[in-house]
């Protein structure tokens, strides 16, 4: 007999999601994921100077920020064959490496946590013993029986207060919580460190980008600090890099291996085993020269059937997006370079569209993006670095190789790559400091008319942006987001998206407190602002998307 | 001082959740200054937050981006997690809070029973409108229906961000959406607006010290702006102003922009946009996606510019 669970919101992403399952002898049997704001920014860009485009675009969403903006202006910078200095390349590599550090720490401590530790379990440690159990975890910690003492009081003040604001309502006491109270108040104290330390950490986009949110310093052919620049600014970049690695290597890291070693055993509920996606898709990121796909410090490649050995090489050409199934009014497959979408609510019907996303698909195929793809795709290559922290993520754990593709891998591999980007931001930074007097910018002649393709590596995934102009006008402008491919709705085969289908098989033990499927969902850090948009500006059924 | 309810005791309150007296007193200094108020009313702003209640925050997303959450996140002195766990009781807050679903939505409906007009409501992102506000739902309620049924019941509704101020990108021209501000979009609602894209969080923690301290909010412009953060413009107090590297020439709207980004700049004082060499573009002012001529001049230079 099945029972349907109705997730609406879905809590601790951004933007606004729904998520109904089915539920049959307590497992989830189907899924659908719905997107339920619109906003349609693409149609907002026409019509507007393309070299304006990205302050807008950048306004897609303000957790993945930076992201947006970058790719828009390498858009534009691609249709005028426009290629920037290399300091201007290694200031947005480090932009956008420190997006991924902040970005990815905020997710596993205030977005994710939650799901794997009960509050209320800490209120009954003993301090002493967590002093053990933190430098288990990480055996560099040097935190005292006094400092956890003070994180319990605050709790339990907190708790005893009565009012538990944002904690209120948790799916405290659920079975599925296995952490001892020890180690749940190791993991508590670091989600308020970790909000903490965020603050700080960010300053590295205010160095470079001038704030953040929303930083300001991107500029068609380069970036735009100029008086800023100094020897002292940069060094100061360099503390936060070292401050940012210090972090993930004594915190983050461990405490991803931790919960891994924990929740991946099938005892605890096996989350090596739920939460799996079969295909992945990665268009790299941090390009060390002019030369892309060829430098990208996390390479290009595509997965089928989990099979890490054999990493594919990526044709943009052989993406599709279909909105059969989506609000859009839809008919005969167009170039997306052409003509007008029309979005039609129509109301949630399970059986025909049921989703403002769009189902991006790949060779036909639905496709993962995000840190599990950029791991797996640059441990099949044998990127030595990644290989390395791979391996000995799954030493700790006891986990395998194909165990990646789970719950638990993926947001063990959001750690990973933390890792090997914050190592890779200390020698970045190193080398920019001995060029720093180098061009920052170039200077382009505009052109009337063109069209250009970017793309990028958000925090969340592969994110392209495709830009058509005349008049100095947008006439087109299309997007391809990270959280579109993973919370996309069927397609018109009736293939499910990602998401869909890897909540298949999840176990649920009470319809009321859905704490594992919300396990399931955050492990792919849900994105909705990003994910909504008009790609196909005809409203066809399906879309191909050309690179230009 | 207006007589206030005392639910809890915020003396209590910062003692048990570890919050050192220095850092307490150190950020009612910043609020302070934020505030123009002189060095004499920092033991009474103290003094508010440990005598006054713990004002109960329900924070409602609407056709935003996160910016503006993700800026409060950026909070200092006092830190979001001061703020959360001591401050403020967040009642409502989707992306922080632990539940999600119905367990979520039963956590709106007690606030809008229990702080019946004590709680501060704080909406972000805009309100589509159009074909009855359907582009946008939450739990299966249009995003104006939310609307109309919590801000009514509010002691004070704060539009944070340009979108919820003024409509921001999803009400810019060519939106399919009928975004509207929350004053519009609720009939002519008054509200306390705290646009910027994002807005410096210190305006808005500011904006709520002011109520603790006075019982009151504080004085607003003709757009519903609290006059300490944009009475003046970006121009008025820039460093660059009269000098020969002034962005002017370039686009920078900072002469017309009503904002301190030049004074309180963000990431604890790091820096702000002109000072990595970006020119304003004015994300404080209504319509400011619109405004003719796009953002920069690309042919401009830096150069002396108005004084």
């Amino acid at each position: 007999m099945a029972s349907k669970i109705v997730i609406d919101p879905v809590t601790r992403i951004e933007g606004h999601l729904r998520m109904e399952t089915e539920v049959t002898g307590g497992f989830v049997s189907n899924a659908w994921s719905t997107g339920t704001l619109f906003r349609g920014v693409e149609v907002i860009l026409k019509n507007r100077d393309p070299r304006d485009a990205w302050m807008l675009t950048q306004r897609i969403c303000g957790v993945c920020t930076y992201v947006h903006g970058v790719t828009s202006i390498r858009s534009v910078e691609n249709a005028l064959g426009l290629t920037v200095p290399d300091n201007a390349r290694t200031v947005r590599n480090l932009l956008m490496g420190a997006q991924y550090v902040h970005d990815h720490i905020i997710h596993f401590y205030a977005l994710h946590l939650l799901d794997w530790v009960d509050i209320t379990r800490a209120l009954a440690a003993d301090p002493a013993t967590a002093v053990t159990i933190d430098r288990q975890i990480c055996s560099t910690r040097t935190r005292d029986a006094a400092y956890f003492t003070a994180v319990k009081d605050k709790l339990a003040g907190f708790v005893g207060s009565g009012q538990l604001g944002p904690f209120a309502n948790g799916y405290w006491g659920h079975a599925g919580y296995k952490l001892s109270p020890e180690m749940s108040l190791v993991m508590m104290a670091n989600y308020l460190e970790a909000l903490r330390f965020q603050v700080q950490i960010i300053k590295m986009h205010a160095i470079l980008g001038g704030k953040n949110p929303h930083p300001q310093s991107l500029l068609i052919g380069g970036v735009t600090p100029d008086l800023d620049f100094t020897l002292g600014r940069l060094t100061e970049f360099q503390s936060l890099c070292t401050e940012a690695k210090s972090f993930v290597d004594t915190y983050y890291l461990p405490d991803a291996t931790a919960i891994a070693a924990i929740y991946g055993q099938p005892e605890n509920g096996g989350y090596g085993a739920i939460g799996s996606c079969n295909n992945l898709l990665c268009f790299g990121e941090f390009p060390q020269t002019a030369d892309e796909p060829a430098s990208l410090f996390f390479p290009r490649g595509a997965i089928f059937g989990k099979a890490t050995g054999n990493v594919q090489s990526v044709n943009v050409a052989d993406i599709t997006e279909h909105v059969a199934r989506s609000w859009y009014e839809g008919s005969t497959p167009h170039n997306p370079a052409q003509g007008d979408t029309v979005p039609v609510y129509s109301g949630i019907d399970l059986d025909e569209k049921y989703s403002w996303l769009k189902a991006p698909r790949y060779n036909g195929q639905p496709m993962e993006v995000g840190p599990l793809a950029r791991v797996m795709v640059a441990y099949g290559q044998g990127m030595g670095a990644m290989v390395a922290a791979v391996n000995t993520f799954l030493s700790a754990t006891f986990l395998t190789l194909p165990q990646m593709y789970s719950t638990i891998g993926r947001t063990s591999a959001r750690a990973i790559e933390t890792k090997v980007i914050a190592d890779a931001m200390a020698d970045w930074i190193a080398e920019l400091i001995v060029v720093k007097n180098n061009p920052l910018r170039e200077s382009f002649t505009m052109q009337a008319a063109g069209s250009g393709v970017a793309l990028n590596e958000a925090p969340r995934g592969a994110l392209g942006h495709w830009l058509n102009y005349s008049d100095t006008k947008i006439d087109n402008y299309q997007m391809v987001v990270p959280s579109t491919w993973n919370f996309g709705p069927r397609d018109d085969a009736n293939v499910a998206g990602p998401v869909e289908q890897a909540l298949i098989g999840t176990p649920v033990a009470n319809d009321q407190k859905p704490l594992e499927i919300l396990r399931v969902i955050h492990s792919f850090d849900p994105c909705i602002a990003c994910a909504v948009h008009l790609v196909n500006l005809t409203g066809d059924e399906e879309v191909n998307i050309n690179v230009l | 001082m207006k007589e206030k309810k005392e639910l809890e005791c915020l003396d209590i309150s910062f003692l048990n959740k570890g919050i050192s007296r220095r850092d307490f007193m150190k950020y009612c200094g910043l609020v302070a200054a934020t505030l123009g108020l002189e060095a004499s009313f920092i033991p009474r702003i103290a003094q508010a937050l440990e005598e006054g209640q713990r004002p109960p925050i329900v924070w409602l997303h609407f056709a935003g981006c996160t910016a503006c959450t993700e800026a409060f996140l950026r909070s200092s002195d006092p830190f979001v997690d001061d703020i959360i766990l001591g401050v403020a009781s967040v009642e409502y807050h989707e992306t922080i809070m632990a539940p999600s679903g119905q367990l979520a939505t039963d956590r709106l409906k007690n606030a809008l029973t229990q702080y019946a007009g004590e709680f501060i409501c704080i909406c972000e992102g805009a309100i589509p409108t159009a074909d009855n506000g359907v582009y946008g739902m939450v739990g299966g309620k249009t995003m104006l229906q939310i609307a109309k049924d919590v801000c009514p019941k509010a002691k004070a509704v704060i539009a944070l961000g340009t979108c919820a101020s003024f409509g921001g990108l999803p009400a810019a021209e060519g939106n399919l959406t009928g975004a509207k501000s929350i004053h519009t979009a609720l009939g002519g609602y008054p509200t306390i607006n705290i646009p910027g894209c994002p807005p410096n969080p210190i305006n808005l923690v500011s904006t709520i010290v002011t109520y603790l301290l006075n019982g009151e909010f504080p004085l607003l412009d003709d757009l519903g702006r609290p006059i300490f953060a944009y009475g003046t413009t970006n121009h008025s107090a820039c460093y660059r102003r009269g000098t020969g590297v002034c962005l002017y020439d370039l686009g920078c709207r900072g002469p017309e922009t009503y904002l301190n980004c030049s004074t309180a700049k963000f990431n604890l004082g790091s820096s702000w946009p002109v000072q990595a060499d970006a020119p304003c573009y004015g994300c404080s002012q209504p319509d400011f996606w619109d405004k003719p001529g796009g953002f920069y001049n690309y042919n401009g230079t830096r150069g002396p510019g108005p004084l």
